[in-house]
């Protein structure tokens, strides 16, 4: 057909017009021209050109007069000379571009297709723009209305959408003037000066560089204790506000611990502080918490509410993820050993692919593992890697940029200047990896590991070979390979090849490399799969003569038996790398222009400089130019000290952001940060030392109605403890606290049923035993679809997402939990025993015991009132129903009055209940 | 409204609540300041009721979320041209567009083998596997042309409950607890009833997301504790509780006056609420006042339908005693094989006691006010999921079209709105996507779903995300 060729090189014209210049184009239109006087303008822009595009019956139809058309332009093709252009355009009907087709575009498409808006990247005001097209590719064809999406578009005839979306459509007329204007070629004179989309708004706060201005002068030097109370104070005196006085010793000793370590403060702690409150001795005090293992726990929970950490895949089948908390351990290790934040970012962002990069960095990489996996048996391998990466990259914007680059997924950014385009450069980097599970062996379990490693393989191989999985195995995998390389032909073979893809990371990988390039642990990885999953090979009778269920139960024995070493969820290098697209409206499978990674056009660009881009990305986010992690960073810290961040909407840091308190504040801090080699420990001591955060949390009624939110730091904050402290205090109050640090996820015990409301039963929730009972929140299971009742009463976040801020409810399921849950029962129960046992006889020095290890504090005297009227009433209570009382005290220790015990166990479970005591004051 | 507004508000709110609360006056002068007189006229919670958008004509609402989706083509839709081609592919022009989970669009047809009749004045069609629902017709308003984008079940549930098949949205019962409060004095706003083997959603069809945990679904477990935690350790009688929560409060209150903290304030309230709810949930699972005749209209104490039966009857109960909404879901409808007999069973479980909720609530004059909707996330292919067409045959999951209906609150009954093409492939005519619908449960209760919004990560939210048009023709 002449067309199809003709049509080729029309496309190409296209993308190369800006290059071949006029001419070129020009000579183009020229074939047409001659037809105008042959037909009417109206019919030769519809027919003639979209001939190629027709589909068959519309064809036969008009076959006749496009067949006349095709041979009259077919000649003109090969006769056409360039003596046309003489011709006045007028005469052959020729459009002009300023007069008529001009208008059109500005009134009906520019709002959207302009200077300020390029809706799925198309602008509609300059030639070049015009003819690059959007994110689906070039829109106008010049020369070939039929070919060009425009007209499909404004026509509405074809697909789905037309455009414009809302307000008036183009009139017929219009349109016919467009598909004849691009059929004589899409002439647009180029005259006007047009600038490449434009930075815009690169003049909001949060975009400019981190600049560090010097602290303000104040009037009430006495008050600063370092530079951040300068700029807190300079504020309050302009408002002519007084700062709050220091908190109350026991308060800031409890305050500074629980915020530092997550635990209340040791006895002797408080005590030390009380005998020397000199500004030494509280320095002392933090250097010591900020030294405790107990710091990176406490830092840790809030680094995974930011990468969405959790023990279990989320979604319908809600697998375990039996070495989530390897990438924890990570976590914990690194905060402790004060790696700075940079290498901190690096590491988790890009640790595969630093050069010569180690197992922990490697592990880091588990970062990116924490997301939501769907397993659902419909769910498309692709369709679900899309999503997931999408989660990656908007967990990249979340947590290092502060954007809620999200919303460009699917358009353009409605508020900040991140154009979709801007947004698949960014899900580029992470569109490059897959996902593997390595051996990452904890310290000691390499040696037994090995030591027993041929007596288990030996066993295994036995076992394998007694049961034919050896003979059986190898035809499965062939046809999964057949079925992966054919798609959709074998939907069987599909659908194990999924299974295998689901189940495995990197499934596929695995079952196409040869078995001797395969490790060990893929292999038996594989061939427990297939143990599994026999039934795409095996008929049920045969299977069931094979007996291998009895098989997996003897290799789940024998892997039990075995001492193993600990692995991790761990991201490498896509093989084969995959090229990124935009994706039009954000669906999976709508591609359109392709696109290289790269960082959003508003902030400093990146250079690779022969680094991997990944590597190169991670670089970028902790480089000096950039303007927002190390404000984002510091930002979400100060929140967790004063309950109300610099800027408050510590997830958006965007244009439509509430913008910062205390801007010079923010990047004081922030510059100060980095210029401290991006050091955590310093940050928080910085903070913790300073007045402003030493203050009282009392409300004061002069600020009431003044600064109602406290945005102006007159006072601190009484703040709820969230949810794994609250557990943590009842523990330690009591004494069962575990304080192992590090380690698996731990099960407590959680009442009968909870599980139930999972997916078909597919979650089993069986209790830790020993001393596993009484470990941190934070090593909590966490089961995605069910949570642990505590900690989504108390507002765990569900971890589908980076969460930058909880919430602080206070809800009358608090209440049950702390008053009925048998965890914090128990709890009551230790901590009475323990302040009997101080009191040794005296109900006073009992008391006080209960009361110091609670609230570390000493009671008020009322306070030891209503606490000695209530213990005298429990036993009371309980004298005349010692059955109750052996219910409530159920603990058998030689010696001990139960009636007693019971009445104590009701005073330490008021004290566990008390606001205070679930509060940082 | 921002977030810092909004924590301004709650601030303000729990002021407000401590004011009303009758506590210590001392502490009270301290808090108050000047502007005394006002606040202590106002006795506010995050879950006091709060004024509609516009006049409601539904106050409550009962969600059967039918979890695992449940087969329209045997249920409400019948497809009679299916018989010609049972057995046979269809040809690949109809079905080239369908996006499928398990199945290839060269599977053959499976003709329904339901038969279905006109019930009620309406004359509406039913299958033969409801016909409790069925002697409702009159009531109900089916839904033929919903449809919706996920077609795996967990994204698909999202969708449903949440306006969003991404995870980490408040669900509907959240939404509208958040906008209308509670009138429940010693219950949850939102409660959620669950029965079968768990849907695939777990929590998050019940979650706040988002919005704080006040806003979350209460789960009413059937086992155990109706709520969790609900039950005072044992050997603490309701005295010896009570004087726990006498201790409590009194401790609190002395922090209350040294800190001046409304935080407190609402910590007292809450404990109050929870002490409330241990004697009111307990009471609402105690039927010794229901009559014979009801019981058995539900199928309390009868198989199979008990567990399901006590959900609709506690549901009833629950709406009675103010409960916002009641989010009831049964598990699961996702039939692959054997979808006759699978689809019998749940229907066998769940049919009468949907249809007794409906005749139960009208003749106590409680239908007018509440609204009754039964639905799951999605819909099934015309197309059967075995080689064999037969008894063992399922059907896969398809988002283009299924059905729903809504009853009472102000929903105009006896009709069905939408039409499916002959073969169950598409719609018609009258599509009504999932935000649709949610648009049109929330207009019922006066909101509307375009100024029901949560600013959160920049963005104002909505639980109909950027899209939903009130279904025109649903409500009265």
């Amino acid at each position: 057909m002449p067309g199809s060729e003709t049509k080729a090189r029309l496309a190409d014209w296209s993308i190369h017009t800006s290059q071949h210049g006029r001419s070129l184009a020009s000579e183009r239109h020229s074939e047409y021209h001659i037809l105008r006087p042959i037909l009417p303008v109206s019919q030769v822009g519809v027919q003639g050109a979209a001939l190629p595009q027709l589909p068959e019956s519309m064809r036969s139809r008009k076959s006749i007069v496009i067949g006349l058309v095709w041979a009259v332009a077919s000649l003109v093709v090969q006769t056409g000379t360039g003596q046309e252009r003489a011709q006045p355009a007028e005469h052959a009907g020729r459009i002009d571009f300023s007069e008529r087709i001009a208008p059109i575009f500005e009134q009906k498409c520019q709002v959207c297709h302009g200077a300020a808006l390029q809706s799925g990247g198309l602008r509609l005001d300059n030639a070049e723009s015009a003819l690059k097209g959007g994110y689906s590719g070039p829109v106008i064809v010049p020369g070939d209305s039929g070919a060009s999406r425009l007209i499909r578009l404004i026509s509405g005839t074809v697909e789905d959408l037309v455009m414009p979306p809302s307000g008036d459509r183009l009139s017929q007329a219009e349109v016919r003037l467009l598909e004849t204007w691009v059929d004589q070629g899409a002439d647009w004179p180029r005259d006007a000066t047009h600038a490449s989309k434009a930075k815009q708004d690169t003049n909001h706060w949060a975009f400019r560089p981190v600049t560090k201005g010097d602290p303000p002068p104040v009037r009430r030097e006495s008050w600063v204790r370092n530079s951040i109370d300068r700029f807190v104070l300079a504020r309050l005196e302009e408002e002519g506000i007084e700062p709050s006085p220091r908190a109350g010793l026991e308060t800031l000793v409890r305050r500074v611990s629980l915020d530092l370590t997550g635990l209340p403060p040791s006895r002797r702690a408080v005590e030390a502080f009380i005998k020397d409150p000199s500004a030494a001795a509280y320095e002392r005090l933090v250097d010591d918490l900020l030294e405790s293992p107990h710091y990176g726990e406490r830092w840790a929970m809030h680094w995974l509410d930011l990468a969405r950490y959790a023990d279990s895949d989320g979604y319908e089948k809600d697998s375990e993820r039996p070495y989530a908390w390897r990438w924890r351990q990570w976590v914990v290790d690194a905060l402790n050993r004060d790696m700075p934040f940079d290498r901190f970012t690096v590491d988790q962002i890009a640790g595969d692919v630093i050069p010569r990069s180690t197992l922990d960095q490697r592990v880091a990489t588990g970062f990116h593992r924490n997301g939501l996996k769907n397993r659902e048996g419909g769910v498309k391998i692709e369709q679900f890697r899309f999503e997931e990466t999408v989660d990656r990259a908007n967990t990249i914007g979340t947590v290092w940029l502060g954007l809620t680059i999200g919303c460009a997924q699917c358009h353009d950014h409605k508020y900040d200047p991140i154009s979709q385009e801007d947004y698949y450069r960014l899900f580029a980097f992470m569109n490059a990896v897959d996902e593997v599970e390595i051996a990452a062996p904890m310290p000691g379990e390499m040696g037994p590991y090995l030591k027993s490693l041929p007596a288990y393989l030996e066993r295994r191989r036995e076992l394998l070979h007694a049961n034919r999985v050896y003979e059986l195995q190898p035809a499965w995998e062939e046809k999964m390979v057949l079925a992966a390389d054919s798609p959709g032909r074998w939907t069987d073979w599909d659908h194990a090849l999924d299974a295998v893809q689901k189940y495995l990371d990197n499934g596929e990988g695995i079952v196409r490399k040869p078995r001797s390039e395969r490790s060990e642990r893929e292999q038996i990885k594989l061939e427990d799969h297939f143990i599994k999953n026999y039934h795409r090979v095996i008929t049920k009778e045969f299977w069931k003569e094979l007996d291998w269920v009895s098989l997996r139960k003897e290799l789940i024995e024998l892997r039990a038996q075995t001492p193993d070493i600990s692995y991790a969820r761990a991201v490498s290098e896509a093989r084969p790398a995959r090229q990124t697209h935009i994706h039009l409206r954000g669906g999976w499978n709508q591609r359109g222009i392709p696109v290289e990674p790269g960082t959003p056009a508003v902030l400093p660009s990146l250079r690779l400089d022969g680094r991997h881009p990944r590597l190169a990305l991670a670089e970028w986010l902790v480089s000096r130019e950039n303007p927002l992690t190390a404000r984002v960073a510091v930002n979400r810290i100060w929140q967790e000290y004063f309950g109300l961040a610099i800027v408050p909407t510590a997830d958006d840091f965007g244009t439509r952001s509430a913008g910062p308190s205390h801007p010079a504040l923010l990047d004081w801090l922030a510059a100060e940060f980095m210029d401290n080699g991006w050091s955590l420990k310093r940050l928080h001591k910085t903070i913790v030392m300073s007045a402003t955060y030493q203050q009282s949390s009392a409300s004061r009624p002069d600020l009431q109605e003044r600064d109602p939110n406290n945005t102006l730091l007159a006072r601190q904050r009484r703040i709820r403890m969230p949810a794994e402290m609250i557990r943590d205090a009842a523990l330690s109050a009591s004494g069962l606290l575990n304080t192992a640090v590090g380690g698996r996820s731990v099960r407590p015990p959680q009442p009968e049923g909870v599980t139930g409301l999972a997916y078909a039963g597919s979650v089993a929730w069986h209790a830790s035993e020993g001393r596993d009972r009484y470990r941190r929140g934070l090593y909590t299971f966490l089961q995605r679809t069910v949570l642990y009742p505590q900690l989504a009463n108390f507002d765990m976040p569900d971890r589908t997402a980076s969460e930058c801020a909880r919430e602080r409810s206070n809800t009358p399921l608090q209440a049950l939990n702390l008053l009925n849950d048998a965890v914090f029962v128990e709890a009551a129960r230790a901590l009475a025993l323990r302040a009997l046992d101080a009191g040794n006889g005296d109900t006073e020095t009992g008391l006080r015991e209960a009361f110091q290890l609670c609230l570390a504090r000493k009671p008020a005297p009322s306070e030891l009132q209503h606490l000695q009227d209530y213990l005298g009433q429990q036993k009371a209570l309980f004298d005349a129903d010692p059955e109750s009382a052996a219910q409530f005290m159920p603990i058998e220790i030689a010696g001990l009055d139960k009636v007693k015990a019971a009445a104590w166990t009701g005073v330490a479970s008021v004290l566990l209940n008390l606001d205070e005591f679930i509060t940082r004051e | 409204m921002d977030t810092l507004e909004y924590r301004a508000i709650q601030t303000r709110r729990q002021f407000f609540r401590y004011c009303g609360g009758g506590l210590d006056v001392a502490a009270l002068a301290f808090l108050i300041g000047q502007g005394s007189g006002k606040a202590a006229a106002t006795n506010e919670s995050p879950l006091a009721p709060k004024g509609s958008h516009f006049a409601p004509t539904a106050k409550n609402v009962i969600f059967l979320l039918m979890a695992g989706a449940p087969s329209q083509i045997d249920l409400y839709d019948p497809k009679p041209a299916l018989q010609r081609w049972h057995g046979h592919p269809l040809p690949e022009s109809m079905t080239k567009d369908l996006e499928l989970a398990f199945v290839k669009p060269s599977a053959k047809v499976l003709a329904s083998p339901r038969v279905f009749r006109r019930h009620g004045e309406s004359g509406t069609e039913f299958s033969d596997y409801i016909p409790h629902i069925a002697s409702r017709a009159d009531d109900i308003c089916l839904v033929r042309s919903m449809h919706t984008e996920a077609f795996n079940h967990h994204p698909g549930q999202s969708m449903l409950m949440s306006g969003s098949v991404q995870l980490g949205r408040p669900t509907v019962g959240s939404w509208v607890s958040y906008g209308l409060g509670s009138e429940a004095h010693d219950l949850p706003a939102f409660v959620v009833l669950s029965s079968g083997r768990g849907a695939s959603g777990g929590s998050s069809n019940w979650s706040s997301g988002f919005l704080d945990s006040t806003y979350q679904g209460v789960v009413f477990r059937s086992a155990g504790d109706p709520i969790l935690y609900l039950k005072s350790p044992p050997g603490v009688s309701n005295h010896t509780q009570r004087a726990r929560l006498d201790a409590i409060r009194k401790l609190n209150q002395e922090r209350f006056a040294a800190t001046g903290d409304n935080e407190i304030a609402s910590r007292i309230q809450s404990y109050e609420l929870a002490f409330r709810m241990q004697s009111a949930a307990p009471e609402l699972l105690d039927f010794s006042n229901e009559s014979q005749a009801t019981l058995d209209m539900y199928g309390v104490g009868q198989e199979p339908t008990h567990p399901y039966a006590t959900n609709c009857l506690l549901a009833r109960r629950m709406v009675e005693k103010g409960v916002r909404f009641v989010m009831l879901a049964h598990a699961s409808w996702d039939d692959h094989q054997e979808i006759d007999r699978k689809l019998g069973k749940n229907c066998q479980i769940t049919d009468q006691p949907a249809g007794a909720l409906l005749k139960d609530l009208k003749q106590r004059g409680l239908l007018d006010s509440t609204l009754v909707v039964w639905g799951g996330e999605f819909g099934r292919t015309p197309m059967g999921q075995l080689e064999r067409v037969d008894e063992a045959a399922g059907r896969d999951h398809h988002a283009k079209c299924f059905s729903i209906w809504l009853a009472g609150g102000g929903v105009q009954g006896g009709q069905v709105i939408g039409k499916t093409d002959e073969l169950g492939l598409g719609i018609d005519e009258d599509p009504v996507h999932i935000h649709d619908l949610q648009a049109t449960i929330l207009h019922a209760l006066g909101l509307d779903h375009e100024r029901l919004t949560y600013r959160h990560m920049g963005r104002d939210f909505r639980l109909t995300d950027v899209g939903g048009v009130v279904v025109p023709g649903v409500l009265s």
